[in-house]
């Protein structure tokens, strides 16, 4: 497992598409950028849309959301748009058509965001390889710890899935170790205690956690929850390898449609350069 | 897709043969004490990081509270001179009547403080907060039973306390918010998902993450992620001692049966703990069956439910086909949950424990009967137990053998919790209420008062 957390360099630990794009990134000298949107608000179309828009305007990688009943990680506004998605119908296999309907056209590794019990239901290994024939990255999973995690880490191993767990200021040196080794792909460094929505201030313990995940051997380490302008992006672009983007994005498609994702996007990518630091 | 999954498990439970825990006591095991965080597949933590270290801290003070004699004769003070027990056992003969004429005991958890078992945890709890040096706790309600006892037990420790309650529970219960409110409580209304006790429950996990450093969450319930399937039992293990030592007290030997409610399940964890190791004794959980399980409106998690994860543990859950949880239905608030604690699973899984559906018509009638028979108003969620313990004593008495007379058979119901919350269901129910009342009004709205 220590050897998991890499991307391309890395012999015998296979091809990460998330480890890639953040690699792209900062080949370019600057952070990935990152943006999430649940699959289904307001339909399957408009996320697809939504999706290659952000890809064309500057995103990296994109995080699909399944919509869940109990979303426990999400405040309000991510709520409101996935119980919208829910009560238009989504199902959760349409996941995999927004993924492949993304990943067609565009070069975003693109990941799922989900809670654990719609991948359960499903079957891990079952969900595992519809995901990677649609060509997803693989899974950020904000309610499965690796203590839990058997199954998944040996569907993602069979199907070269990348597996994103979350590392939290409250995070204890020992479970950083762990939760590092862990993953694939990058590492979700969660920037306060708190569920998602936009804050003014993203606060100092992000860099903390960013600062721990890589003294633990995070190669890559990506800064969510509270990030909604381009000056946080910039903020944490000057310590972080990706920077995460979440309910900013939810409420302008929400307001303004894909059209004002894809100039939110633009306007956060402006923050991604290392030099604004 | 549910009764698939029936289906399976009855297979399951045939194939262990006629007393399935008979392969897990007959090797010198004990099922009492599971310390988890696992319960055969069920329990775990399945739940957010930024959660880990608080549920670590809390694990770590509760083993330690546990083998502390000072925190243990804390416990035993509040017990006795603050909830008033030990509850009494109290012999339940014309009720009896009704059940096939086996002798009926009911452990009488409705009169301790505030009027139900709850008070066994939140006075545990509260003190656990102390300990780990929180000012702040935090509680999920759904009638209101768990929130005005996490609202006592803040009051009488000096902490702070916010209750979660789903919009239009705080409507229904109107009284029960005002009586948290007297308690110096915050009631937050609850107005996400489908505003009942399980957003609740998502609302207050919100709040704790946000604020985990000062807070405490109260959970109400043998549920949740490890600790607190197994320390909820902890606190509620005294109603199954109690009843063990009062019933051989009293009857001179152990039960036939033991019978409970089961929403989340720790009342009924609470007494089944006492005879897990008793092999003679049946155990029979009661799961709210609403208007029939048939109908597809009830809580009948583990009657129907199958495999999943909620709140943090793996058990028994209602969900649909894309893991979504299920709206639950009950006549009773305190049973209407879609996930069940994870303990109950494995004990169902096992065969140890068997847990069957009651239709809000049977508990109703069971509601009436012990009201009239007894001059004891149950809860609507005990109701459950006491229907259940009628179709029990039926089942016992039916297959007696030459010599033997019904009164031969004993079962102990948990008499989880009275009634006073549940007068308005019970007479917009029966129709006792005069049509143009504000309290029929009031009862028509919604299925509680």
């Amino acid at each position: 497992m220590k050897t998991s957390q890499t991307g391309t360099s890395q012999a015998g630990a296979g091809y990460s598409k998330a480890a890639a794009a953040i690699d792209r990134a900062r080949r370019e000298g600057r952070a990935a950028l990152i943006g999430y949107l649940p699959a289904g608000f307001p339909d399957v179309q408009t996320t697809i849309d939504a999706g290659i828009a952000m890809a064309r305007n500057g995103m990296d990688l994109i995080e699909i959301g399944i919509p869940y009943s109990d979303p426990v990680m999400d405040g309000r506004v991510i709520q409101d748009a996935t119980v919208e998605a829910l009560n238009n119908g989504f199902t959760v296999s349409q996941v995999f058509d927004v993924v492949e309907g993304i990943t067609r056209e565009t070069d975003a590794a693109v990941l799922v965001m989900t809670y654990w019990n719609p991948v359960m239901r499903l079957g891990v290994r079952e969900f595992a390889g519809r995901l990677a024939a649609a060509g997803g990255a693989g899974l950020i999973t904000p309610d499965l710890i690796p203590d839990e995690a058997a199954e998944w880490l040996e569907a993602s191993e069979e199907f070269g899935l990348d597996r994103v767990f979350l590392v939290a200021p409250s995070t204890s040196p020992e479970r950083m170790q762990r939760t590092v080794a862990a993953s694939r792909g990058f590492v979700y460094a969660v920037s306060v205690m708190g569920v998602t929505g936009a804050r003014t201030s993203v606060g100092a313990a992000a860099r903390a956690v960013v600062d721990a995940a890589h003294a633990a051997g995070a190669e890559r380490a990506c800064v969510g929850l509270g990030v909604s302008t381009a000056g946080q992006v910039a903020e944490i672009a000057a310590y972080a390898d990706g920077v995460i983007v979440g309910t900013a994005l939810v409420a302008a498609l929400r307001d303004g449609g894909v059209p004002a994702v894809a100039a939110l996007t633009k306007e956060l990518s402006t923050g991604t350069g290392k030099k604004s630091a | 897709m549910t009764d698939t999954t029936h289906q399976d498990k009855q297979a399951g439970q045939d194939d262990a043969g006629s007393n399935p825990a008979d392969a897990f006591l007959g090797h010198d095991e004990t099922l009492r004490h599971a310390p988890g965080p696992y319960f055969g597949a069920y329990g775990g933590r399945w739940m957010p990081e930024s959660l880990i270290a608080a549920l670590d801290e809390l694990q770590e003070t509760f083993e330690k509270a546990k083998a502390d004699p000072e925190f243990t004769a804390q416990v035993a003070d509040l017990n006795r001179n603050y909830a008033g027990r030990p509850s009494l056992l109290t012999e339940a003969k014309r009720f009896a009547e009704h059940a096939g004429g086996a002798r009926i005991f009911l452990k009488r958890e409705d009169l301790n403080h505030t009027g139900s078992h709850k008070i066994n945890n939140v006075l545990g709890q509260a003190l656990l907060a102390k300990r780990m040096g929180k000012t702040r706790v935090i509680a999920e309600t759904g009638a209101g039973q768990h929130g005005v006892a996490s609202a006592t037990a803040a009051a009488l420790l000096g902490l702070e306390c916010v209750v979660y309650m789903g919009a239009e529970d705080c409507r229904r219960q109107a009284l029960n918010v005002a009586r948290m409110q007297l308690l110096g409580a915050e009631v937050v209304p609850v107005t996400n998902g489908s505003q009942t006790l399980k957003d609740a429950i998502n609302d207050a996990l919100r709040d704790w993450v946000a604020n985990v450093d000062t807070t405490h969450y109260l959970l109400g319930t043998a549920a949740g992620a490890h600790p607190f399937p197994a320390m909820v039992r902890y606190f509620h293990e005294v109603i199954g001692e109690e009843s063990r030592e009062q019933i051989l007290e009293q009857a001179g030997r152990l039960p036939d049966a033991v019978v409970a409610c089961v929403g989340g399940g720790s009342n009924a964890i609470g007494i089944f703990h006492g005879f897990l190791d008793d092999r003679s004794v049946q155990l029979y959980g009661f799961e709210a069956g609403g208007d029939g399980v048939e109908s597809g409106r009830h809580a009948a998690t583990i009657t129907l439910g199958r495999p999943g994860v909620l709140h943090g543990a793996r058990s028994y859950l209602m969900q649909d086909e894309d893991g979504q949880t299920m709206e639950s239905h009950s006549i009773s608030a305190g049973l209407d949950y879609p996930g069940v604690g994870p303990e109950h699973a494995y004990l169902s899984d096992i065969g140890r424990a068997h847990y069957e559906p009651i239709t809000d018509a049977e508990a109703m009638e069971a509601f009436q009967l012990l009201c009239r028979t007894e001059g004891i108003i149950p809860a609507i969620e005990t109701a459950h137990a006491l229907a259940g313990a009628m179709k029990v004593g039926r089942r016992l008495t039916a297959d007696l053998a030459p010599g033997e007379v019904p009164s031969d058979r004993i079962i102990v119901v948990s008499l989880s919790g009275r009634g006073d919350k549940d007068v308005a269901t019970a007479a917009e129910y029966f129709d006792l209420l005069p049509d143009d009342s504000a309290e029929q009004e009031i009862a028509q709205e919604g299925e509680q008062l």
